[in-house]
């Protein structure tokens, strides 16, 4: 059997977080890590918050924002590392990092959400 | 090794000979700005990690106590991390239009074999930031 390679199943991934990423990632930014906390916008209470990350499509909604987006990351840092700073030697050592990292964050996540 | 009458017996070696290469300065990526916006983009990945840390944080101390939270809201409201905060939103915004001004190169849409042009490829994109933007706000401000 030819050996297969798994840069698609990696490339999907980092594709499908970029556009999550993309379409998602600036307005959570500007509301939570700027809007509410300077109080330009009037921020939810904090049961209001509560109750919506306690809701079933919401988990899900912030498990899948908070994994594939790391899933993106890990791949795109992966080759700036390579390309950018041509840190070639290390290779296996940033694949194992940059994944590692995406599988612990994921795992973070699917823990504090489900234990909510 | 041609064999050359001047050269009869081709100099084998154990080893493959090494080839030439120039060296290439770790920071080649300064000298022209599309070099240097190629790595602002990569290096937009971390604006997306960070993100996620971000967030992550926010649901833990959300979990653990109003005064948590609130601890946390206030360290965000540090001149420092305003200002980190700031770059990273620009770094976000900048992924967002670079990830859509690549779309239309990656996907070559055809209608009655003419090429669509990428406006409108990317067009629905920004469509979909828009939606998703005001929904997100929508349902965090319904009251």
């Amino acid at each position: 059997m030819p050996k297969t390679s798994n840069d698609a199943f990696f490339w999907g991934l980092f594709s499908a977080g970029g556009t999550l990423a993309a379409i998602l990632v600036p307005i959570h930014l500007f509301l939570f890590a700027l809007a509410f906390p300077m109080g330009w916008l009037s921020e939810p209470t904090y049961s209001s918050l509560m109750d919506t990350v306690r809701l079933p499509l919401v988990r899900v909604y912030l498990f899948v924002l908070c994994s594939l987006p790391l899933f993106h990351w890990a791949h795109r840092f992966r080759f700036t590392l390579y390309d950018g700073l041509q840190i070639k030697h290390l290779n296996e050592v940033i694949f194992a990092c940059c994944y590692g990292g995406a599988i612990a964050g994921t795992a973070v996540a699917g823990w504090l959400l489900w234990n909510i | 090794m041609e064999n050359h009458p001047a050269n009869p017996l081709p100099h084998y070696t154990e080893y493959h000979p090494r080839w030439y290469r120039q060296r290439v300065s770790t920071y080649w990526w300064l000298g022209r700005w599309p070099y240097l916006r190629f790595i602002l983009r990569e290096l937009s990945s971390l604006a997306v990690a960070y993100f996620v840390a971000l967030t992550l944080a926010q649901i833990y101390a959300l979990s653990q106590s109003p005064q948590m939270y609130a601890e946390l809201q206030e360290w965000l409201r540090q001149p420092a991390a305003v200002a980190l905060n700031v770059v990273v939103f620009l770094f976000a915004v900048f992924h967002t239009v670079t990830w859509f001004a690549a779309a239309p190169k990656a996907m070559a849409v055809r209608m009655r074999g003419k090429r669509v042009p990428e406006w409108a490829v990317a067009a629905p994109n920004y469509a979909a930031w828009l939606v998703a933007s005001a929904a997100v706000t929508w349902f965090l401000l319904r009251g």
